[in-house]
């Protein structure tokens, strides 16, 4: 039996008593960001108080170390997601490595009656990029249908893709309904159509077992503080053939191999080519330490327990009958719902002042009238840390949000 | 406080209420001569437009207000557009500024706001305090000559 407290008692922002507006917190943003355990308070603040320094070519002991750190780290980041150590670059984040991706080898290779496949679901930084791609290199942006339930299918793939197709872009789990994308079949068809297949594993990288050879996927971009590790240091997995084919997105030092004033340089081979600057270091130190907390935790009993807290709070919340659910049918834990006769903004805030951090949003135009029927919707979003009881204090709360929620203005 | 009747939380509750469920203003000029601005924010859902009608003599002759928008943002533009209709640039300008002072926990004059006083506590709510005020910066930026010509 998975029990959450056992863990909880390593996370501060958890064990320490934290309030909001008066209230006990009851942190259900988790989509957006995690909270640390001490080991990855530790080891962040291991590399500011005894391990400082630079990485790269040193020639004393304290940078050979930070070398092996980040080896390290590279190495445990490989292991988790099932890659080689030298198909993983360290980027700023999920949106840095999809930047990345569409600047290195979309623009690189992407040119005019070639296309790039997105669904409505895709978060921000997996469609602004490639927008940028298709104005830089003359590729279309299309899109591929989605069920009515909001779920993206291989026979949905299967139909859209043309011979035209270079790129399959798509979350491995979308943000705000958190269906679980066949990743492995959508690999099989963008490969059979001669596309490559690039994931946003920002959702689900945290909660999901990924396997990248055994999905076959040619990029993966996740996020290292959506897996209770520091903010600004992510990752991008390429298959190591595409990413030799990639060119740098930024340059500077430790990415090349020499350079001369007549403006010849070569780079170095990845990842490195891709690390322009010194490195988050204290990022990467603290990365490594929340992925040997996960696999402390064990993915899979994350990914079990989260589908249990789905599957109570839909019930929980659907029994209160004051909310609409929009996501019932998902896998991922994560619900988005209305209160009914509130706007999401306004439910939000009565859930603040309830102690509860939930998100409002709104989605863009398609989603919310092909799917959702609504211009905005509250998220609560769940990790292995949470509890029942506090989605409990979630369900009564929305429970009395109609008659109460301008309240949060005056008591 | 300097007002005729005493604003108790209830009574603000109801005037908020009032105006979230039936907004006067919530509507697109459906004739000529509006100056317009947009306002919205990166940290919350409300996108609106405000539009006034100015005169020759410089007097607010209508203003409404449209777009997606919370209880706290609905019922604050639309207070606004009453209070500024019938009034000068000046008188306009002064409204909004001592609503300003208000929203901001900074000393203000309460005789000229009105139903707007419902909006006090607003600071309560950190995160929303923008809301109650994305109609009135709208408005403000019209009087200081701004215009989209929406």
């Amino acid at each position: 039996m998975f029990d959450p407290n056992s863990f909880r008692k390593d996370f501060p922002m958890l064990r320490s008593g934290k309030m909001m507006q008066g209230k006990p917190l009851v942190w259900l943003d988790n989509a957006s960001t995690t909270f640390k355990p001490d080991s990855v308070v530790a080891a962040i603040t291991r590399y500011y108080t005894s391990e400082t320094s630079n990485s790269h070519r040193g020639d004393y002991d304290l940078c050979y170390d930070m070398d092996m750190e980040v080896l390290n780290a590279r190495k445990a980041v490989a292991d988790f997601i099932g890659a080689e150590t030298k198909e993983i670059v360290f980027t700023s984040g999920t949106t840095g490595s999809i930047n990345l991706l569409a600047y290195g080898y979309g623009a690189k290779y992407l040119k005019k009656g070639d296309e790039i496949l997105i669904t409505e679901a895709e978060h921000a930084s997996n469609v602004l990029p490639w927008y940028r791609v298709e104005e830089m290199t003359g590729c279309k942006v299309n899109f591929i249908p989605l069920t009515k339930e909001g779920r993206l299918t291989a026979e949905n793939l299967e139909k859209a893709i043309t011979p035209n197709t270079k790129l399959v872009c798509v979350a491995h789990v979308t943000n705000v309904l958190g269906f679980i994308a066949p990743i492995k079949e959508l690999a099989r068809i963008a490969h059979k159509h001669g596309a490559l297949i690039c994931v946003d594993g920002a959702q689900s990288v945290p909660h999901l077992k990924t396997d990248v050879k055994n999905l076959d996927v040619d990029f993966l971009s996740f996020s290292g503080h959506k897996l209770c590790g520091p903010t600004g240091i992510g990752v991008l997995y390429g298959k190591y053939s595409l990413l030799s084919a990639m060119d740098p997105f930024m340059t500077g030092g430790g990415m090349n191999a020499k350079f001369d004033m007549c403006g010849d340089a070569s780079y170095l081979e990845p990842p490195a080519r891709f690390e322009a600057g010194t490195q988050h270091l204290a990022g990467i130190i603290g990365l490594h330490a929340a992925i040997d907390y996960l696999n402390y935790v064990g993915i899979d009993n994350i990914s079990a327990y989260e589908e249990e807290l789905k599957k109570y709070a839909v019930e929980k919340l659907a029994a209160t009958g004051a909310v609409t659910i929009y996501n019932a049918t998902s896998e991922a834990g994560i619900v988005a719902f209305n209160v009914n006769g509130v706007f999401a903004q306004d439910a939000a805030t009565y859930l603040n002042s309830q102690g509860i951090a939930c998100r409002s949003g709104q989605h863009c135009a398609k989603i919310l009238t092909d799917f959702l029927g609504t211009v905005a919707t509250v998220r609560a979003s769940f990790y292995f840390y949470t509890t029942k009881e506090e989605i409990d204090r979630l369900v009564e709360a929305v429970a009395k949000c109609k008659g109460e929620y301008l309240n949060a203005y005056f008591n | 406080m300097p007002t005729s009747i005493e604003l108790t939380p209830e009574i603000m509750r109801e005037i908020i209420m009032d105006h979230y469920s039936s907004p006067r203003h919530k509507s697109n000029p459906d004739q000529e001569g509006y100056q317009s601005t947009h306002s919205s924010s990166v940290n919350c859902i409300d996108d609106i437009d405000v539009f006034l009608k100015i005169n020759a003599n410089g007097v607010v002759e209508d203003a409404r207000w449209n777009g997606v928008a919370c209880a706290i943002s609905t019922a604050s533009s639309d207070i606004l557009c009453d209070l500024l209709i019938g009034k000068t640039k000046a008188e306009a300008e002064n409204v909004i500024a001592q609503y300003e002072h208000m929203i901001h926990e900074e000393e203000y004059d309460a005789s000229v706001l009105d139903e707007a006083l419902a909006f006090m506590n607003t600071s309560k709510q950190a995160a929303r305090i923008h809301c109650a005020t994305i109609g009135w910066d709208a408005a403000e930026k019209i009087l200081e000559g701004e215009n989209d010509g929406k």
